[in-house]
């Protein structure tokens, strides 16, 4: 089991979301510490990509700020050095399978493992192509993290069965960012994948108020939070760790 | 189970929200595939519609002209529209419409595969939508328009480069979003399994009509097949009736912009690496890091950083060969067959012209080359006069 598991012993977890090199390392670092301290259970870092194609404006942008600043895999790396020497948090990748092809699957993921990360999403490789990455999560002991979807229906079973750290729910149809109304019948599918594992099942896309919070942890194990704290970053820019640990407390609160 | 594989390359890597939808996508193409009606409504259409068989041309002056092998010309630049991409658009749109679909979108980079995909929608009564980089929108404003006449709806593209690549994404973030009443017909031969198979499908009416027409001019095969590359669709199209004959040599054309030893080109074999993007393995122009380049071409429609994975693979194995030619060969190429045969190419095709230009003269007058000429060139006109200096505003 791994480490991702502490990330749900707290009552719902909260998950929360923000891209590396945005506006800095140096800050994405302080961030991270900000929203631990506020109460996150877990971080995802995004290593920023040039072609995000499952994520909204809001993040596609913190992509481009950071890459423009220079963030490198390699740098990030350093960055999660850092982090790894302050908090135990759990810690995850999200980030495409290009920069980790490119980097080599094997150098991915040991330095994943050597640097403290517990787990990686990456939202364009399926099911049936994760079959190239796991030799390499089972040699380093680093979770790929499986994304469900609302259009998923009949390979629910399929996907959930294999799942490991934690099964990340899509609330909704399309790509990342803020919405008013979650349509999908979210308890159905989380009922659905619970009936295929044991491992702690957290739903994102689209969340950003605490009465959404509130009303999903009602049934889901953790929520995930990206693009609105991508927003309070894009927004305050350097200033943004007293407004982000003000969000995140708010959102943490509503799902205790 | 790995599907869509063409030696290392293709692959299906595309988000898990699309799976189903492509699964379904493949059953509805394998089972229309071999449906008779399906069929013979394509045949019609692709007859009475867009004007098939297209004509093989014995370019006479200009074989004269170079004083080497026979050069013909296969004139897809005749067919409605103005290029082949009709040929994958009419299967596409009849496909979705009899997968139930209300909508067609996709995406653009000079203009064709939109205004065709607007067109066949049209025609079939389908809704259409179409992304365009904004940077596209401004090169070919034209297409802009005529894709608005035919009751599409353009959406400029302003993420990334704001160019082809950035269609193709935005065109699958629109997929993500909205897929049960939504067909993506895609343009080229490239993205997840299993659209690199049935643009392929589609397009290989190309290659089996040379074959055809061939043996009747001729009585007997080209020595050399060629096309531009972008994605690459009309030298697949062209290519893959050839690909067992091993006396046929086939030539892909590549952008290679201001040349490949400038960042301005798009010549993805000459300069690209392997690595996985828009659903499939393939080789892309990319950073030591894996983030995707901004490629450059005077051509819009070969202004992608990627190769379709069968191009990939026909590489790895040297069936086809793929050369760089730079915008001032194929401006020069452009220039050229206007004036020595009437015929005003396709800035894209006008690539596959200028390397025929080098190596007809260095083959023997025994030889025969057929050219895809995949699209008409009336489309660029305005930026080729843009190139060379000439004002043509009013």
């Amino acid at each position: 089991m791994s480490k991702i598991s502490n990330a749900f012993k707290n009552g719902k977890a909260f998950i929360g979301f923000l891209t590396a090199g945005d506006p800095s390392l140096e800050k994405t670092e302080k961030f991270v510490l900000e929203m631990v301290k506020a109460g996150a259970d877990l971080i995802e870092i995004g290593i920023p990509f040039s072609d995000p194609i499952a994520e909204g404006e809001v993040i596609q942008r913190a992509n481009i700020r950071a890459l423009a600043n220079g963030t490198t895999m390699d740098k990030v790396f350093e960055t999660v050095k850092r982090i790894r020497q302050k908090t135990q948090v759990p810690l995850v990748f999200l980030t495409y399978l290009n920069p980790v092809f490119t980097y080599g699957y094997d150098h991915f993921f040991r330095e994943c493992s050597e640097y403290g990360i517990d787990g990686v999403i990456i939202p364009d490789i399926p099911f049936e192509e994760k079959g190239e990455l796991m030799p390499f999560s089972d040699k380093y002991n680093v979770d790929i993290i499986s994304l469900i979807a609302p259009t998923s229906e009949e390979r629910i079973n399929k996907l959930a069965s294999c799942a490991r750290g934690f099964v990340y729910c899509v609330s909704s149809k399309g790509v990342t960012g803020v919405r008013n109304e979650i349509k999908t019948d979210l308890q159905s599918i989380v009922s659905s994948v619970r009936s295929a594992t044991n491992v702690p099942v957290a739903v994102g896309f689209g969340i950003s108020s605490p009465q959404q919070a509130s009303e999903i942890s009602k049934y889901a194990d953790g929520i995930i939070v990206g693009s609105a704290i991508v927003k309070i970053i894009e927004e305050y820019g350097n200033d943004a760790a007293t407004p982000l640990f003000d969000y995140v407390s708010k959102i943490k609160q509503s799902i205790i | 189970m790995l599907k869509g594989r063409y030696g290392k390359h293709g692959g299906q890597y595309v988000p898990e929200i699309l799976m189903n939808t492509i699964n379904e996508l493949e059953e509805s193409y394998n089972y229309y595939k071999n449906d008779f009606d399906f069929n013979r409504e394509l045949d019609t259409l692709l007859k009475e519609y867009a004007g098939r068989p297209s004509l093989l041309y014995f370019a006479k002056k200009m074989t004269e002209d170079l004083g080497g092998a026979k050069i013909y010309l296969k004139r897809e630049d005749l067919n409605h529209t103005g290029s082949h991409k009709i040929n994958n658009v009419l299967g596409q749109v009849l496909l979705a419409k009899k997968m139930g679909k209300k909508r067609v979108i996709a995406e653009t980079g000079a203009g064709q595969h939109g205004v065709a995909t607007a067109t066949a929608a049209a025609l079939m009564g389908l809704d259409c939508e179409i992304f365009m980089g904004l940077e596209d929108t401004k090169r070919q404003a034209l297409n802009v328009f005529r894709m608005e006449l035919l009751g599409a709806k353009v959406h400029p593209v302003t993420s990334g480069t704001q160019t082809l690549k950035d269609a193709v994404n935005e065109t699958f973030r629109e997929w993500a979003s909205r897929m049960e009443d939504t067909a993506y017909v895609l343009g080229s031969v490239m993205g997840p399994h299993p659209f690199p198979m049935i643009v392929r499908d589609f397009q290989s009416v190309i290659g089996k009509e040379v074959r055809e027409q061939m043996l009747e001019k001729e009585g007997r095969l080209p020595d050399v097949a060629m096309a531009c590359v972008g994605g690459g669709s009309n030298a697949m199209g062209l290519f893959y009736d050839f690909i067992g004959d091993k006396s046929v040599e086939l030539i892909g054309c590549e952008a290679a912009g201001k040349g490949v030893d400038t960042e301005l080109h798009a010549a993805t074999i000459a300069k690209g690496q392997l690595g996985i993007f828009h659903g499939m393995k393939s080789y892309f122009c990319q950073d030591e890091y894996g983030q995707i380049a901004p490629v450059y071409s005077i051509s819009a429609g070969l202004d992608y950083p990627g190769i379709g994975p069968e191009h990939a693979s026909l590489h790895d194995t040297n069936r086809a060969k793929y050369v760089p030619v730079t915008d001032a060969e194929a401006v020069a190429a452009f220039e050229y067959l206007s004036r020595t045969e009437g015929i005003i190419p396709a800035i894209e095709s006008s690539h596959a012209v200028a390397h025929a230009m080098k190596i007809a003269p260095k083959i023997g007058n025994d030889k025969i080359i057929v050219i895809c000429l995949s699209g008409r060139g009336d489309k660029d006109v305005a930026a080729i006069a843009k190139y060379m200096g000439v004002n043509i505003d009013e």
